[in-house]
This record gives C-alpha cells, structure tokens and sequence, in this order.
C-alpha cells in the first residue's frame, strides 16, 4: 500500500491528527514519565514536552514537539511550532541528561519553528543554532524518530542526533511544501508538485543516507521503536564519550560532500 | 553595450545585483533605497553606501575582504568547489551556471585567509547575488572546512553573512549543512579559538539560524535585516502589520541578539581592535 502514496498524500498523511501523539509514544514505551517544564529565562514553551523517565529500567531524557490531537489542544500547543522558549528548554534538559549521563530520545512532529513577533524578539535563530552546536558536542546518545512531520530547522534543533529514523510514513524537509512552493513559485497551492521535487519520503531520504533508518507502521509500531530503541542504545554505549561525539560530527560532515 | 564593455564588467565582477543602466558619462547604477543614480567607478571608493541616502548596498565578497584586509594578504581557499544536483532537481544546473556568470565566482561564499593588521585570520564571505547567499551543500562545506582551517592553523575565524537561508533546490541537504556548519564552528569555539561574525543585509533563515549567531562576537551593520523567518511570511502567519523596525540590527541590539552595530567604515578598525585584545 505504501508504494501507491504520492510524496504528497504521504505529506497529508504525516500530519493526520489520527497518528500518535508524543503523549502516546511516552506512555507506551517508557515507565515512570517525569514531565520538566520551562526554559529558565522567560517562560514553558508548552509546544515542547521534554521529561525524564524508565526505558526498560534505564533512565533516559525524552523530549519531543507537541502538537495535540484536536483543535483545542492544537492551538494550546500552537500546533507544534516552537518558539526559542521551547528550544532553550530542550537544550536545557539535554546538559541536564549530560550531566547525569543518561541518553537523549527525540520525537520530532512540526510544521516548524514558530514565526511569530515574539518568537523573533526572543531570538529564534540564535535558540536553533544554540541547540544545533550543542546537540554536535553532547556526550550521550542521542536517538531522533520523526514520527510525523519534520519540517525546517524547527525540527533539526531536535535532531543532530547519533541516529536518526523516520517512520514509514513520515517526511522530512527543508520547509513544508506549501512554504516551498510558495518561495519557488509565489504559489502554496503547487505544494503535490514541490512535494515530488523535494524529495522528503523516508525512503528517498535513507537512500541519500540523510536518515539511519525506517521503522514499518501498523499494529506493531511501538514494538518496533522498543526493539530499535534497544538496539541502538546497546550499540551507542559502546563508544567513549569523545568516540560518539566524533563519529556523530563526521555523520553529518559527511553530509552533502562537495569538492 | 558592446562586447568588450560586457568582458570589463565581468572582470569587474561585481555589478549585476546593481541595476545598471547605461548613461552619457559611463556606467551607472541605481541605489537600491533612494533610487538615485550612481556610478560605478565610485562605488568601491564610496564602500558601496549610496552618497546620496547612506544606504548600505551589498559588496561582492573580494570586495568586502580588501575593504578589511591587509593589501594584498588575502589567499583563497577552495574557490574551485561546484555544486552538484542532489535532487535532480529541473533547471538547477542551469540556474547555477547563470550565476556563476553573473558573479565570476562558482559559489555563494568566498573564503581563504588574510592578515589584519598584520595578524593573520581566516575569513570567508557569503554572496547575497549569488541566488540570494543561499546556504547548499558547497556553501556548508566551505564553511565547515573554513573552521576546520582555522582550528588547524590556530588563527581567529571572520565570517561575513548575507544569506536568503537554506538553498530550496538542494532539500533536505541544504538543511543538513544547518548541523554541520554549526558543529564545524561549535569545534573550533570549543577548542579555544575567536569566532567572530559580521551579519549584513539580510541575514536569515538558516544560515541565521546556523553558523550566523554562534560568533563569540556578533557585529551587525546598520540597519541590516536580520531574522529567522522573514516578515512577510510572518504578516501572512499573525495577519498583524510588524512593529517599526522590527528585525533590524538595531531592534536586534536592544532585544540583546547581537553584541554591536558597527559602520562599514568602522569596521577594519573594530575587527583589528578586538583581534588585537584576543592576541
């Protein structure tokens, strides 16, 4: 069924409100979740969820986007959208996890970082950038699933990560079509069109090597994010810390090779 | 024009963003604010501000470098890196090809080392001609490679920028180089050396969200924009008219973006002090 999808019903089907919600996959995969709010500065960006809990009786830092599952939460999450209150949270909560040394696990769901007034005047860019820098030098695993849509650098500043899945269904890219066929051609309605063009299925992306891997939906789903959960903790741990932070810098040094 | 005058301005390099328009007395170009005619041969003396409205136009990258550097003392590095078509993506090639026309450079950053005040730095230049400064696989490895230089060799890092963000027609490599520029330059920042940056009209999208607002030191022009998402896609977002000013250097400096704003004038003189105190 998956290989009839067109790149944009697969965008439309990343952003059912009937898929999982971070919630869900907290609550289904990990014991003893400890919810952890606010960025220190301003203000809890409530687009962001970020906690601490048990994976298989391992401490771990779960932090994720947010977008809700129906209008009313929706808009309380702002969709997903974060501002720089919900990245310097995150970033916060990840030298929390380096500190205690326990691994990082992402969800990334969102149209977006926010662009709003206030998000600008709070520094956005400079939020973004600052997790970016610091997710390239931390020193514990981290895990990134873009369970939905991962869209621009709203949804990269959750993922400089030791590895990175999409599920079967989920896009990846640089802006979301609409927005790209908008900056392309003046026109968001072009977005089936700029979905082709962009290459954002986790197909085309694994085969680019932009993404580690693919893990199948359907009933089994959380059984497979357990099973890739383990596997790849196992594997990271391994590593020194300065041997993960070194192969995480040349995975994505690599990235886009040009001479 | 005639083909030889064509062939003089390729040479020159530098006019195409410029609306040129030819006139009795020889090449002029129109400020891009005030609309008032200027020529060309005065431009580089006059640092590229219009002399009628002050405006700051955009400077071609070996421009910008001799305008701060040392006679002489700029090396390039890596200038013969192209970009390839990770997506195929129609008419990428030939859009790129038309630029590298217009600019006489084959990318939208240009990068090497100089000496400032004697003092030897690495210093690199994004091209707003060059399809807007967008940030693809070539502009993120020259970028990084840079750092890596710099951290190599032990010298501070400058990096001029003036960027549209993320190149559309490279995807989700484009927003790859976001990671890896940012860790390139979060590597030598971590090691102990000066990262300094210079953000020019506009600076935005992902490469401000990027390697743009990570220097130790962020100096800005005047009145350059600056912003993660572009106001118009935010009037369109909120449907709010956007306060004055909004998103500019100064608004920055006083929501505590950046750490000055310095007249391109001043700016040789800023950049030799603080290297000076770094020495």
């Amino acid at each position: 069924m998956e290989n009839k999808l067109t790149s944009y019903e697969k965008v439309q089907l990343a952003r059912s409100p009937e898929r999982p919600d971070i919630m869900e996959y907290i609550d289904k995969l990990f014991d003893d979740f400890v919810e952890l709010h606010g960025d220190r500065l301003y203000r809890d960006d409530p687009a962001i969820v970020g906690g601490i809990c048990l994976f298989h009786g391992h401490p771990v830092t779960v932090i994720g986007h947010r977008k809700g599952k129906n209008t009313e939460d929706n808009i309380r999450f702002n969709f997903g959208m974060a501002s720089p209150e919900g990245y310097r949270k995150a970033r916060r909560l990840m030298e929390q996890a380096q500190k205690f040394k326990r691994p990082v696990i992402t969800f990334v769901d969102t149209p977006g970082a926010y662009p709003g007034i206030e998000a600008e005047n709070n520094g956005q860019s400079n939020a973004i950038a600052e997790n970016l820098a610091f997710m390239s030098r931390i020193t514990v695993p981290v895990i990134t699933i873009v369970t939905g849509e991962g869209s621009s650098g709203g949804a990269l500043a959750l993922a400089v990560s030791d590895r990175v899945y999409m599920l079967e269904n989920a896009v990846y890219a640089i802006l979301s079509p609409e927005g790209y066929a908008s900056i392309l051609w003046k026109d968001a309605k072009r977005a089936s069109e700029a979905s082709d063009l962009m290459k954002l299925t986790a197909q085309e992306l694994k085969e680019f090597g932009l993404i580690d891997g693919i893990i199948p939906e359907g009933r089994s789903l959380m059984a497979a994010i357990d099973r890739m959960l383990r596997r790849e903790l196992t594997e990271l741990y391994k590593l020194s810390p300065k041997a993960l932070v070194q192969k995480r810098y040349q995975k994505f040094r690599r990235m886009g090779k040009a001479e | 024009m005639n083909i030889n005058e064509l062939f003089l301005q390729k040479r020159k390099g530098w006019n195409t963003l410029l609306n040129l328009r030819r006139s009795g007395a020889g090449n002029q170009c129109e400020c891009p604010a005030c609309h008032e005619l200027i020529d060309t041969d005065r431009l580089s003396e006059a640092m590229y501000i219009c002399p009628s409205c002050h405006h700051y136009m955009s400077v071609p990258p070996k421009e910008r470098i001799a305008m701060v550097a040392d006679e002489g003392s700029f090396h390039e590095l890596y200038g013969n890196f192209r970009s390839g078509n990770p997506l195929s993506f129609p008419g990428y090639e030939r859009k790129l090809a038309e630029q590298k026309k217009k600019t006489g450079q084959n990318e939208a950053f240009v990068c090497g080392t100089c000496r400032i005040e004697g003092k030897k730095i690495a210093i690199g230049v994004l091209d707003g001609r060059f399809l807007m400064g967008s940030m693809g696989s070539v502009v993120g490895e020259k970028v990084s490679r840079l750092a890596e230089h710099a951290l190599k060799r032990r010298t501070p890092l400058v990096i001029f920028c003036a960027s549209g963000g993320a190149r559309m027609q490279e995807g989700l490599f484009s927003l790859m180089q976001m990671a890896k520029t940012s860790a390139a330059v979060e590597s030598f920042k971590s090691a102990g050396g000066l990262y300094i940056t210079v953000l020019t009209n506009p600076t935005t999208g992902g490469v401000s969200a990027s390697f743009a607002t990570l220097g130790d030191i962020i100096l800005a022009e005047p009145d350059a924009l600056i912003c993660f998402a572009g106001p118009r896609v935010i009037r369109q977002t909120i449907g709010q008219t956007l306060p004055e000013g909004f998103q500019h250097a100064e608004f920055l400096l006083e929501h505590g973006m950046i750490d000055r704003i310095v007249e391109r004038r001043e700016l040789r003189r800023v950049l030799e002090r603080i290297l000076r105190i770094h020495n």
